[in-house]
């Protein structure tokens, strides 16, 4: 997966305009935590996500530079279902795959995207909630598949898995820049990316990206892989402390 | 205080979880109902994911009948004979439903069938007991005698060959018939996380019948056992027992459970009936409405 992320940006960076030499500003990225611990009192987070551009020579450019910060989670194949009224309820009707569905995805900007860039470079560098690409499999038409990947957009935008906010970025003196990014608790696990694009003039001219991994700790973690991996053990456990807390409140009631 | 649930993957509220494990436990203790059938559906409403509502309410049916069947042993009110044959029915019907829960989870019409289980089962059980307990409730209040109880088990009942002796429920009759009811009380307990107290009771009334003294203590016994057969299988294929979710509702309905056996004591069996009755043809009409009205979430990801 780190993988194919890191050749994704080499693709990226090859799609920087070929100038691309000493003489191209560069950016410092950051984040505020390198990892995020789930544990018994987390109910979701906020990531800053910050750094400088640094210009050769420490000139600043004439015209005005946007930053776009996208933090990604690890994609994983999803089937996505979609109800509809048949004979009078409400089943699950049709359906769609989407391999590569992302669980997590928040992007920020200085400015709206639309303003940016134009729709072409939007879509190859992905950025945007619209411009996710989830590799749906199987034949469906243009106008089904946009129908479905709304519906995902849109659920996972109230859940607060998807996140887009034009004014998410500050620029301070046109080379330190920060953003916050909400983490809600429902967050899943995994390798993340925080990635920072300086565009100017509709081009992307630099690109710099930060790992963020966000895991269980402590008890929680324990207990989620004791679930996965020792299934009999761990509901033997769940066995032993229903009756055995049955079993204590009995006898506490009992004495009186 | 909000509380991070590690296998279902979200924070709750501890105190909402706690109260609403008490008084589906104070239920539990009452009516002799693991409570099941309110626990999955309020923890789907409150967010849970469906899987994880259904295996973590069964975990927390087993705490609340543990105390509740302990009170009813010390007052010698389980048939261990009945109880026996249903939990060897529910054993194989708990694995049935397992088959049937991987296949309709791939089908994509696990939640359908759900709400429509819940829907029928609760819907007919509910009317039945409202029925019986109001018309009970009549003859109370005209001042006339109730009329001696028939102890009649249905006729198909009486068909069954193999007669075996239930001494403490009062019955002479074929174990096949108790078998067949704990395989399909098994069965929805896979399915909808619930114990089947709610059908099991009134089946051993009206179906077998059972003397009342025995009913609530049997069932009881009978939702012990196969709800613990349906957290390890649930543990074992799924994997999604949420071992905090349970022990916050743990926490509340056991000693729920045991507040509600107390309470039953003092009130009339004719009240309480009626108020089962009511309270799951409320869960069954709010299911029933959920079919027909436009779902808040269309689409859902698997």
């Amino acid at each position: 997966m780190r993988a194919a992320a890191a050749l994704l940006l080499w693709c990226a960076a090859l799609l920087v305009p070929a100038s691309a030499s000493a003489a191209d500003p560069r950016l410092v990225p950051d984040v505020s935590s390198r990892a995020i611990d789930i544990q018994y009192s987390f109910t979701g987070e906020e990531l800053l996500l910050f750094g400088a551009i640094l210009y050769p020579g420490q000139r600043l450019p004439d015209d005005r530079a946007d930053i776009v910060v996208v933090l990604k989670g690890p994609v994983r194949p999803i089937i996505l279902r979609e109800k509809r009224r048949i004979a009078g309820i409400w089943i699950n009707a049709d359906s769609i795959r989407l391999r590569t569905s992302p669980g997590f995805y928040a992007i920020g900007s200085s400015r709206p995207i639309d303003q940016i860039v134009d729709e072409r470079t939007a879509a190859i560098f992905e950025l945007g909630l619209s411009n996710l690409s989830m590799s749906p499999t199987g034949f469906s038409e243009a106008k089904t598949l946009e129908r479905f990947e709304g519906g995902l957009i849109d659920l996972y935008r109230r859940q607060g898995l998807f996140y887009q906010n034009p004014k998410a970025v500050e620029i301070s003196e046109g080379v330190l820049y920060r953003a916050r990014i909400p983490v809600p608790a429902r967050v899943p696990v995994g390798n993340y990316r925080a990635e920072t694009y300086l565009i100017s003039k509709g081009r992307v001219i630099a690109v710099a990206s930060r790992d963020v991994e966000i895991r269980k700790a402590g008890f929680e973690r324990f207990v989620a892989l004791a679930a996965e991996r020792h299934g009999f053990l761990y509901g033997l456990t769940a066995v032993l402390l229903s009756v055995g807390l049955g079993y204590a409140a009995s006898a506490v009631f009992r004495r009186r | 205080m909000d509380l991070y649930l590690p296998v279902a993957n979200l924070s709750v509220n501890a105190l909402v979880i706690v109260l609403l494990g008490g008084g589906v436990g104070f239920l539990s203790g009452m009516f002799g109902v693991g409570g099941g059938f309110l626990t999955t559906p309020l923890l789907m409403f409150y967010g849970i994911p469906p899987t994880v509502a259904a295996a973590s309410a069964a975990t927390q049916v087993t705490g609340a009948s543990v105390s509740g069947a302990m009170a009813y042993l010390e007052r010698d009110g389980v048939d261990l004979r009945m109880g026996t044959v249903l939990v060897v029915g529910g054993l194989i019907g708990s694995l049935i439903g397992a088959g049937l829960f991987e296949l309709l989870t791939a089908w994509g019409q696990i939640d359908t069938v759900i709400s429509i289980l819940y829907v029928a089962m609760l819907g007919s059980v509910g009317t039945i007991m409202a029925r019986e307990a109001w018309g009970a409730l009549r003859l109370m209040k005209a001042g006339l005698p109730p009329p001696a109880r028939k102890r009649r088990h249905h006729p198909m009942v009486a068909n069954l060959p193999l007669r075996w002796r239930f001494y403490r429920s009062g019955l002479y009759i074929s174990p096949l018939a108790p078998l067949l009811l704990g395989v399909g009380v098994g069965v929805l307990t896979m399915l909808l996380g619930v114990g089947g107290g709610f059908i099991m009771v009134p089946a051993m009334v009206y179906l077998l019948g059972m003397g009342t003294q025995v009913v609530v203590g049997t069932s009881l016994f009978q939702i012990l056992f196969v709800t613990i057969a349906t957290t390890m299988v649930h543990a074992m294929t799924t994997g999604a027992v949420d071992l905090v979710l349970a022990g916050l509702l743990l926490l509340g309905s056991v000693t729920g459970a045991q507040v509600g056996a107390r309470f039953a004591q003092s009130v009339r069996p004719e009240y309480l009936r009626l108020l089962l009755a009511v309270i799951v043809l409320l869960v069954a009409l709010r299911m029933a409405v959920d079919l027909f009205i436009r779902p808040d979430e269309i689409y859902t990801v698997q």
